[in-house]
């Protein structure tokens, strides 16, 4: 099954805080090179993590739900710098 | 002179909201800091709201809180791949005022709260996130924030932060979460007229239906689908424990979609326009693997703490029950004239030791693991149990001895005689 989770994100509301991401990679080798798994780029809810063709992992993080999977998914590795957004950007749940 | 309070409460869900309501109604400065537009606007539930732990609080909520529906009726569903196994609980006791339990809408009801909160005085900023806490020694004194100045200083704060619980993180009082401990839930809020709904469910007025589910919906991962009913909606969500995602590589959104493909739900949902699609974890490790929950200055509340009871789906009443307690906690000690240092919020423990929140955290605390180290539970049994009604139910000239004997025989082939009597055995003592 094909789903395009851009169709669900598409209905949620959301103040993106242009040019400063909440959370990002901490060493970018590490995830090439180091981890199997990258279950990141599987298990985010919101799909911002990708695995690119060249075996870099990339996070954009504009449609991020701030549940914090990501980060404690990563627990063998800990290379994911995350912080919530500043105050009044990021997800606003319009019924939650 | 950056300003002090007695109080800081960081966070306005359920437990920060129960904090700094009790808090503010005993005359105590507070401030309570958030870092949504407004309350609500960062928090995800289910949502049943348990009246109890909200009445202790605020005793006339029903006149003004924004409630959905009442429940009268839980159904329990297993289901396989293409049928569902269940039981039905409807009574008119639950019709009976007051109600015990509502659907809620978190949004809605978080900002009612926090009105209350405010009309008792707590002082609230809202779009204001907490970077860290501010220490001397060991010693919490304040909070820095990020607005301008952003230092804020109190005697106490409470950390209200949710399940993340990145402060007490930041400032060393307890390690990383596992994967283990927490769940992954993904819902979606379908709305549809008042009369689709009451007909589906065969509800009237402001009643409710709940159905909790199990089975094959979470492909042998170790957790649950809901579906609740609002008063305009229909909320459809499955959780399971992020340590099994990642170990079987599922995506959530694709295991929510298929679960609404099941055709004993698909029609439940028909017709339904999806308004929003939400995330969120539920700190699910029980007592085991609870943080210290207190300190110099500090106290940790609500899913922060990891105070959700994950076998009988309570949590919102566990936060609001230990923001009481935490803000009683202080309250007594102010009025004694007693600092709140960390010997002396042991009362805190103390309190939490005697409440059903401890009582019921310690009963359940091998519940997790159980789970965690016997997959079939999730995986084989809903099979089994399934089979086994089709078989029954099934007129096809074979006799039901016969039937009853190949009933047996599935249930010994997948889990062995000692498989089976171990597995009672294991749910026994994890339920004692």
């Amino acid at each position: 099954m094909s789903i395009k989770v851009e169709e669900k994100l598409f209905q949620n509301r959301y103040k993106v805080d242009s040019g400063r991401p909440h959370i990002s990679i901490i060493d970018e080798d590490k995830c090439r090179n180091q981890c199997e798994a990258q279950a990141c780029t599987v298990c985010c809810p919101a799909a911002c993590w990708t695995m690119e063709g060249n075996g870099q992992v990339t996070v954009i993080s504009d449609g991020c739900l701030e549940c914090g999977t990501c980060r404690i998914i990563c627990d063998e590795h800990q290379n994911v710098a995350w912080e919530y957004p500043r105050g009044g950007y990021g997800i606003l749940f319009k019924f939650g | 002179m950056a300003e002090k309070f007695d109080v800081i409460v960081v966070g306005a869900g359920p437990s920060g909201n129960a904090a700094a309501l009790r808090l503010a109604e005993s005359g105590l400065s507070v401030l309570q800091i958030e870092r949504g537009e407004s309350p609500g606007s960062k928090n995800v539930q289910g949502a049943i709201l348990y009246s109890d732990a909200l009445e202790k609080l605020i005793p006339d909520f029903r006149d003004d809180a924004p409630l959905e529906r009442h429940i009268i009726e839980q159904r329990m569903w297993v289901l396989d791949d293409d049928s569902f196994v269940g039981t039905h609980y409807r009574s008119d006791s639950f019709n009976k005022e007051p109600y015990n339990r509502y659907t809620m809408i978190r949004s809605q009801f978080d900002k009612w709260f926090s009105e209350r909160v405010q009309k008792a005085g707590a002082l609230l900023i809202c779009e204001t996130t907490v970077s860290h806490l501010l220490l001397d020694g060991q010693r919490v004194i304040g909070v820095m924030t990020d607005r301008q100045g952003g230092e804020i200083y109190a005697d106490a704060v409470i950390l209200a932060d949710g399940v993340n619980s990145l402060l007490a993180k930041k400032a060393g009082f307890h390690p990383e979460l596992k994967p283990k401990n927490v769940a992954l839930a993904v819902k979606e809020i379908h709305f549809m007229p008042q009369e689709v709904i009451e007909q589906r469910f065969g509800v009237k007025g402001d009643e409710g239906v709940v159905i909790e589910m199990v089975g094959k919906i979470t492909k042998g991962m170790m957790g649950t689908g809901f579906l609740y009913t609002n008063r305009e909606s229909v909320t459809i969500g499955v959780g399971c424990m992020l340590s099994d995602f990642k170990n079987q590589k599922v995506t959530p959104y694709e295991l929510l979609e298929q679960m609404k493909q099941h055709p004993s739900i698909q029609p439940m949902l028909a017709g339904g326009e999806m308004k929003e699609y939400t995330a969120h974890l539920i700190p699910e490790g029980g007592f085991n693997a609870m943080p210290d929950l207190y300190g110099d200055g500090w106290m940790i509340v609500g899913d922060a703490g990891m105070f959700v009871n994950a076998v009988h789906r309570e949590g919102s009443n566990l936060a609001m029950t230990t923001g009481m307690h935490a803000a009683d906690t202080l309250i007594e000690l102010k009025a004694e004239g007693k600092e709140f240092s960390k010997a002396n919020l042991k009362r805190y423990k103390a309190r939490l030791d005697e409440s059903f929140v401890m009582k019921d955290m310690k009963k359940y605390k091998n519940m997790p693991e159980v789970f965690h180290t016997n997959p079939q539970f999730f995986n084989d049994y809903p099979d089994l149990i399934s089979q086994a009604a089709r078989t029954m139910l099934t007129v096809d000239g074979v006799d039901k001895k016969t039937k009853e004997r190949e009933i047996r025989k599935s249930f010994r082939q997948r889990r062995s005689l000692f498989g089976l009597m171990g597995d009672a055995f294991k749910l026994w003592r994890a339920l004692e």
